[in-house]
């Protein structure tokens, strides 16, 4: 069998968190009941007219910068025509001929090496609705609340080899958006999509093999998935000697395999022309050179302050900044109780722990940074101890409780009342008569046994030093007494 | 006072001054509008409930001082079908949007009402824009008060037969290929074209974006400036709207044309012009050089590029911007189908009336792949090329005098079978569209038939107060001439 190489290249659309939609001022809010957030212009009404919305505009330059693109100084934009029920003008607003960033770069790390992957363009253009297909009465309904959603489109240069590279540069490129507060990249919510152009050559070939485009992944699992069917579906192909058919497929990640959804002779012609709504955008340098101030620091950047500024280790520092949502907790919490390694270790235990076993996302993380800062001074303090601390935690990050509230209502706080707590403790002695005679015989691990049954019996509210030196106060005396 | 010959000026002073009532005014024109509406069917629509009741509105607020300094308030005015209307049905001519009711006002509309004018109805165009006679309209064919068995001309046929025949005193019409400025000439009134970016566009259903131009038809050279002031201006809903214009006053207009420089190009009298024009328009030239004009003879070669360049770019914008029209959301829907795309196909199929449909036809095939760049492209270069001619043209003239057709109005029915005639019908007028350019027809003279013939004043880019202010010196001359 031959050797063969994967050549892969992205198309990913991504949703920007503008609040208003690029050509009119309805909101862009995911959700909503259908067709509540639209107005005669989305919805492409009779004489209604675009009008840019400028902060897309800022957005999208800002991602071109972020990615070393360089930025088209007199961009327009073009219509895509076709029909379709989801798209009320029946044309995209779009950019074909001049779109607004060309030419850039990202570099991505894999375990095998770090490697830089081309931005071809990045061009800006508006989202379309939604169809609903109801099976029972077999009727399609059209929402058009999304009609109209800025959209930037990114696409790569055929620079990937792997699924693992795809992941890498997707995983960074989502790290530049979220990080820019230009999208919230919720691929559930379908604000991030990626379509796979994909095809397979002999290795040592510099011939671009003939490429298929996968659609319709909605998780980064369903891409490796998709990419890795589709590489052996192609090779399977190749092998036969049939050759690989250009054409549009639709990954089905229930089945684990894609389906043709047109091929090359299918594809329509999208009559492209400038769009005369709307005049050319041209950028002035000071203009540019503003949005590039304005620019906040970076996953990169913030990695390092981590380190210099908080003295973190660097794995904690790669893990904090690894999504915007953690490190925005781990620096809002820093600022309120000025642990940052505390901060840390409840993040990165913790909270990773709670967020794996509840298959959580970093971006659907509820945990206010106040309630944690406060978890945090209450241990500081002495408090709650560590043990019942946990407990507390467990209760902030699902149900949202005060920590100081819930701590003063289940009377969690550690009791430093001695007279009560050498109760407890003679108690427990008094219960396990063996103990006296083992801890007489030289048994020193009878005192951790002993500690554990008050901590149980004190329902973990003591302080586990002072009761480990009751413990052997009261087994001194007994023996004394004893003697 | 006689309301189907008086100017809307003279009319908006004697109610503002108390001498008659709007709503007297009102119930007066719309019981003209009763008795010569069999005749000449002007309208789509007349909304005489609405219009009295607004009469009444507008009375009492003239009563309470308002609008001291509108120059058109308590004037009814008349409204081509394809400029929106809240709540008066818009339909464009076509079966497509016969019933289709706005929920917004086109922004001359919002305008308008400001300034106390009160909308009578809605009047009948050819389908879409897209005509020279308004016989392509799905309601029936309008016909010239001059001689009914003439058409009034077209797209804006119904306003400015309504204003030649006593249904209205002023009217809107649009401009994409000489629709306002050509049934002006065939009707006998004064049509203004608006640089392209004078008026907002917002709610005029488009034809060919890149070109439209709503402007006012009226009986005078004043009336139609003093509705230009209240239409024109910056509109952030429309961004082909250009910005701090300034639309000329009733006084700057009325300043002498003394040194003025009047450019003649040969190209415009040659072959193809009738003999009753020409000597027409020779008067013309006698009447302005009595004003203290001088008559410069200019070179415009490219013009007879105009057609073609301008039926290959308004068919191409107007294939994408009727596609909306598809079915799904409002409009017309056909009664029969199996699937989508006979939807699509039954809707358009008979939703559209052939006229539509042919160029329809013609600006899908010349944004097709493969023939871009044959059609389009060069359509776009002949536009440049013309601008720049114009450019050069003006660096030596003030404004340039032209026929506005090159016959008067023709038969009913004479024209729909050969449409490549009807076509070449617009080479005076659509070189203005394509360079973006004010222009604006006066009538000057009667053919044998009692047929009107106009004459056309091409002025710089906004330069809409020196062809005003020579159409105004000309109209006065001959005025007095007449007395």
């Amino acid at each position: 069998m031959k050797s063969y190489e994967t050549v892969i290249g992205l198309e990913v659309h991504v949703e920007l968190a503008t609040k208003t939609k690029i050509f009119c001022s309805c909101t862009t809010q995911f959700g909503g009941e259908p067709n509540t957030h639209c107005c005669p212009i989305c919805i492409g009404m009779p004489g209604t007219l675009p009008v840019l919305n400028k902060k897309a505009v800022e957005f999208a330059v800002a991602v071109g910068l972020a990615t070393d693109c360089t930025i088209t100084k007199r961009c327009k934009f073009d219509r895509k025509n076709y029909f379709y029920p989801d798209l009320p003008k029946a044309y995209q607003i779009s950019q074909l001929y001049l779109p607004i960033c060309r030419n850039g770069k990202i570099e991505i790390e894999t375990d095998s090496k770090n490697k830089k992957i081309g931005i071809h363009e990045i061009h800006l253009e508006e989202d379309a609705g939604k169809l609903i297909h109801d099976s029972s009465s077999e009727i399609t309904l059209i929402d058009y609340n999304r009609c109209g959603v800025p959209l930037i489109e990114i696409v790569s240069e055929p620079d990937m080899r792997s699924a693992e590279e795809v992941i890498a540069y997707l995983e960074k490129l989502k790290l530049i958006l979220q990080y820019l507060g230009v999208s919230d990249c919720k691929m559930q919510e379908g604000s991030l999509r990626a379509d796979i152009n994909l095809s397979i050559r002999e290795i040592g070939s510099d011939i671009l093999g003939t490429r298929t485009e996968m659609k319709n992944m909605n998780s980064f699992k369903a891409i490796v998935r998709a990419i890795e069917a589709e590489k052996r579906r192609q090779i399977e192909w190749i092998e036969l000697g049939k050759g690989v058919i250009q054409e549009t497929r639709r990954w089905d990640d229930n089945k684990n395999t894609s389906f043709a959804m047109r091929s090359k002779e299918d594809t329509k012609d999208y009559r492209y022309f400038p769009e005369p709504d709307l005049p050319p955008l041209e950028f002035s340098r000071e203009w540019l050179e503003q949005i590039k101030e304005r620019q906040p620091e970076l996953r990169d950047q913030k990695m390092q302050r981590y380190q210099t500024e908080y003295g973190l280790p660097e794995y904690d520092a790669a893990i904090l900044t690894g999504s915007k949502p953690l490190a925005e907790l781990f620096e809002k919490t820093t600022i309120l109780c000025k642990k940052p390694k505390e901060v840390s270790n409840w993040l990165m235990v913790e909270t990773l722990r709670m967020m794996k076993e509840r298959e959580l996302e970093p971006d659907q993380l509820s945990l206010q940074p106040e309630k944690l800062a406060d978890l945090i001074q209450m241990v500081e303090q002495g408090t709650i101890n560590r043990t019942i601390s946990k407990e507390v935690f467990e209760h902030i990050f699902l149900e949202d409780i005060d920590p100081k509230e819930y701590v003063k209502k289940n009377r969690l706080e550690i009791i430093r009342d001695d007279t009560l707590l050498k109760k407890a403790v003679e108690k427990v002695v008094e219960e396990n008569p063996q103990s006296i005679k083992d801890y007489q015989n030289g048994k020193e691990k009878i005192v951790g046994y002993l500690v554990g049954q008050t901590m149980k019996a004190m329902k973990g509210k003591a302080d586990p030093t002072i009761v480990n030196k009751m413990v052997k106060e009261v087994l001194g005396d007994t023996i004394i007494e004893s003697i | 006072m006689d309301i189907t010959k008086v100017s809307a000026l003279q009319l908006s002073k004697a109610i503002r001054s108390k001498e008659l009532t709007v709503t007297e005014v009102v119930l007066a024109q719309l019981n003209e509008i009763r008795k010569r509406e069999p005749l000449y069917h002007c309208y789509i629509s007349i909304s005489e409930e609405q219009a009295i009741k607004r009469a009444d509105e507008v009375q009492k607020k003239i009563e309470q001082g308002e609008y001291a300094n509108s120059l058109l308030a308590g004037v009814p005015i008349a409204i081509k079908d394809n400029i929106c209307t809240k709540g008066i049905k818009t339909t464009c001519a076509s079966r497509m949007l016969s019933e289709f009711c706005p929920s917004y006002d086109a922004e001359v509309i919002t305008r308008l009402e400001a300034a106390g004018c009160i909308i009578l109805g809605k009047t009948n165009l050819d389908e879409f824009a897209m005509g020279g006679t308004t016989e392509t309209s799905y309601f029936g064919v309008t016909k010239n008060p001059n001689n009914i068995n003439y058409v009034p001309g077209g797209s804006s046929g119904g306003s400015a037969a309504a204003v030649a025949g006593g249904e209205a005193i002023i009217a809107l019409g649009s401009d994409t290929g000489g629709s306002i400025r050509q049934p002006s000439s065939f009707c006998g009134v004064v049509g203004l074209k608006p640089t392209y970016g004078m008026v907002s566009r917002y709610g005029l259903i488009a034809y060919a974006s890149s070109l439209d131009q709503i402007g006012p038809i009226g009986r005078t050279v004043e009336d139609c400036a003093a509705i230009l002031q209240i239409i024109a201006g910056e509109d952030k809903k429309d961004s082909t709207c250009a910005i701090n214009t300034v639309s000329p006053s009733l006084k700057a207009i009325r300043q002498s044309i003394q040194g003025k420089r009047v450019g003649f190009p040969a190209e415009y009298f040659e072959e193809g012009l009738s003999k009753e024009v020409r000597i027409e328009i020779l008067k013309v030239v006698q009447v302005l050089k009595e004003c203290g004009a001088n008559i410069e003879e200019i070179k415009l070669n490219t013009s007879i590029y105009g057609v073609p360049a301008y039926y290959i770019l308004a068919c191409a914008e107007a294939s994408s911007n009727l596609s909306r029209y598809d079915g799904v959301k409002y409009g017309f829907r056909a009664s029969k189908y199996e699937d989508l795309s006979e939807l699509y196909k039954e809707t358009r199929s008979i939703g559209f009336g052939t006229e539509v449909k042919r160029r329809l036809l013609i600006g899908s095939f010349v944004l097709s792949s493969g023939y871009y760049d044959a059609y389009y492209n060069k359509a776009l270069k002949v536009k440049n090329i013309l601008r720049e001619e114009f450019r050069r043209a003006f660096e030596k003239v003030d404004l340039i005098l032209t026929p506005v057709t090159a016959t008067t109005a023709p038969k009913i029915g004479e024209s729909l079978s050969e449409p490549l005639k009807m076509y070449l019908g617009d080479s005076y007028t659509v070189p203005v569209n394509l360079a973006g350019l004010p222009a604006i027809s006066v009538p000057c003279g009667k053919d044998k038939n009692n047929l009107p013939i106009g004459f056309q004043l091409i002025g710089k880019p906004f330069g809409e107060q020196e062809i005003l202010q020579t159409a105004y010196q000309y109209e006065c001359t001959v005025q007095k001439g007449e007395k």
